[in-house]
């Protein structure tokens, strides 16, 4: 009955992914029965671009179009914002996970041990591209345009899913340290506010206090948002000369490999601590 | 007969609370036994171990002759766990969880479609099969939650408190499933809360207070560990109380109580029947009108009683222990 393959190095690698399919699967189908929740993780990115588009558009002036050229800026920052905020999201059903004691079930399994989070990621990925869809067409659908080639078009999509599946390691890390769902559901966005909003998403750098604007300059959802800027053709002004903003994919592209390199081991090893025992 | 699982010196803290004090354990192969304790005791935190879900502070345990701390990966591949919380995807169907669990458990996929059918209709679960356990009662869920524990055909089984919450009839169903794992050679450690439970379902109990074994045996050795058998006496008239007490204090092999506001006394007694028929002869030629007389042997219950009460008098003198609170945690 029982089939087990013995396990060797290749092997786990192989389970690793096989696992990761099967889990990814159990969100793919859970995202299908309540797709209120895909509704509303849609519909929210969605009225922060009609909100910042139309509200605030004639506040922020970034350049000489008016409130066209902020909604072709905004764009890309919203794009940041979204796969940031999208943490928050998988901060909260890890934490439900090791609640309900399905966590342990799975860790008294022979499975992979990092297919649980890696099942996880990968479905709020797909989430995210799914999100990234919509608002794409809607930011069309309000001005914004991709000016730049094809292949720079695709190029800063691909940067954008990169970076959104390195910061769901963050927020699966920040989810399996809290203790439980209502506290990870505030500490999913407690560290997102800082990060998120000191950054170039809705105003020009060069706009912020002297102090804040190094800080703003190296931030890595300024850097995503600027690197899909520039690769969509899209506004980017005061752009000044210091190393993230010359060289700013490359940056980016460090930054989510190194987000991956150190909260990937980090939550699995969480995962492989965590001891809350489904309790409440 | 060999050993299924083995634990010695057990102990495990969390913080400044000592979980387990050093607790060893050993259940032979094909049998169950049954860990017993007050809320708090440490049930869950040594079914945790053994099953690799926490490591111990100290202390070793192997399972199927496994170690599970050096060996966790091949100790789970001959075990299954039933949670004390319900450990079941809400938003799948049953067969879903289970097709889950399987393939996780590193079958192929028509052996886990098989396998999931196989368990389906063995829980009598076929009906609700195809829809999302989120309907499901608390009965069906546990079963279901059994079932997926045996996803991998385990040879040994831990049950966290498989039946609290549910009603007399599926507590039932649920015992005669365990007993049928049994029969088919399964080795069980079941945790449980009800004496009537371990009673039922287990060949030797262990019983847990603060972390440590306190007792173990069979269910009648722990009994007579408490003392063999009493007469329970109920008098008429509470004036006679006294003299009734007086009577059968020869037949007595121990101290005799009385309970005066239900007109009861108890009087320990070796010789069984013999005894009874010899105290209501006594109580007859005294002129002392019977209400009620029964000879009882001493359940579980009182097993648990004399042995933890005996804990808690203790206790009484510093701060509550955590953990001992009287009700349950959540309903599960
Ligand atoms: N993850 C944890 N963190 C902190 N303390 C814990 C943890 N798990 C258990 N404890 C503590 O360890 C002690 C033993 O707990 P355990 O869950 O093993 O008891 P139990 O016998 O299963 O109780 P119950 O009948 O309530 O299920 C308790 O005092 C409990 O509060
Ligand atoms: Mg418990």
């Amino acid at each position: 009955m029982t089939t087990i393959t013995p396990t060797s190095e290749r092997s786990s690698f192989v389970w690793l992914f096989f696992d990761t399919l099967a889990v990814t699967k159990r969100h793919i189908l859970k995202i299908t029965r309540v797709p209120e929740s895909l509704f509303f993780s849609l519909i929210q990115p969605v009225m922060f671009v009609l909100l910042f588009a139309f509200v605030f558009g004639g506040a922020i002036n970034v350049g000489p179009g008016g409130a066209q050229s902020y909604r072709e800026y905004l764009i890309p920052g919203i794009f940041a914002q979204t796969v940031m905020f999208a943490t928050a999201g998988i901060t909260v059903a890890i934490s439900y996970d090791a609640q309900l004691g399905i966590m342990d079930r799975f860790r008294s399994l022979p499975m992979s041990p990092g297919a649980v989070l890696g099942g996880h990621t990968l479905a709020n990925l797909v989430q995210n591209i799914l999100v990234l869809v919509v608002l794409s067409i809607t930011g069309f659908a309000v001005g914004w345009r991709i000016h730049g080639s094809i292949a720079d078009a695709a190029t800063a999509y691909v940067l954008m899913g990169l970076f959104a599946y390195a910061v769901t390691w963050i927020g699966a890390w920040v989810g399996l340290k809290m203790p439980n769902p209502e506290v990870a559901s505030t500490a999913g966005l407690a560290w997102l506010f800082p990060l998120t909003f000191a950054s170039n998403i809705f105003t020009p750098v060069s706009t912020m206090p002297g102090w804040l604007q190094p800080i703003a300059l190296w931030n890595p959802v300024s850097c995503i948002a600027l690197s899909a800027r520039k690769l969509f053709g899209n506004p980017t002004p005061g752009l000044g000369s210091t190393f993230p903003e010359t060289h700013t994919v490359l940056l980016t592209f460090i930054y989510a490999v190194a987000i991956i390199a150190i909260f990937a081991p980090l939550a699995v090893r969480a995962f492989k601590q965590n001891s809350s025992g489904g309790k409440a | 007969m060999t050993k299924a699982i083995v634990a010695s010196g057990l102990t495990k803290h969390f913080g400044d609370v000592k979980a387990l004090n050093g607790i060893d354990l050993e259940v032979e192969q094909g049998t169950v036994v049954g860990l017993l304790g007050p809320n708090g005791s440490g049930k869950t935190t040594t079914v945790r171990i053994l099953s690799t879900l926490l490591k111990a502070d100290s202390g070793s345990a192997t399972v199927g002759g496994i170690d599970v701390a050096s060996h966790p990966d091949d100790v789970r591949k001959v075990i299954g766990l039933t949670g004390q919380y319900a450990a079941v995807d809400n938003y799948l169907t049953g067969r879903e969880n289970l097709e889950l669990f399987g393939r996780l458990f590193h079958l192929s996929k028509s052996e886990a479609k098989v396998r999931a059918a196989e368990l389906l209709e063995r829980f009598d679960l076929e009906d609700a099969a195809d829809r999302g356990i989120k309907g499901y009662s608390g009965g069906m869920r546990r079963r279901l939650d059994l079932a997926a524990s045996l996803i991998g055909n385990p040879s040994v089984l831990f049950l966290d408190e498989p039946t609290t919450g549910l009603d007399p009839r599926s507590r039932q169903g649920m015992w005669d499933v365990i007993e049928g794992l049994v029969a088919e050679g399964t080795t069980v450690l079941l945790t449980t809360q009800y004496l009537e439970e371990a009673d039922q379902l287990a060949s030797r109990i262990v019983v847990l207070d603060h972390g440590s074994v306190i007792a173990q045996g069979t269910s009648d050795e722990l009994k007579n560990q408490v003392g063999g058998d009493r007469i329970e006496l109920i008098v008429t008239h509470s004036e006679d109380l006294a003299r009734a007490e007086e009577t059968l204090k020869p037949l007595a092999s121990g101290a005799t109580v009385v309970e005066e506001a239900i007109r009861k006394v108890l009087a320990p007694v070796s010789g069984g029947s013999r005894a009874i028929v010899d105290a209501v002869r006594r109580l007859d030629e005294a002129n002392i009108d019977i209400a009620d007389i029964a000879l009882r042997r001493p359940t579980l219950d009182d097993v648990f009683l004399s042995l933890t009460g005996h804990v808690a008098e203790d206790a009484e003198v510093g701060p509550k222990k955590p953990g001992r609170r009287g009700g349950r945690g959540g309903k599960k």
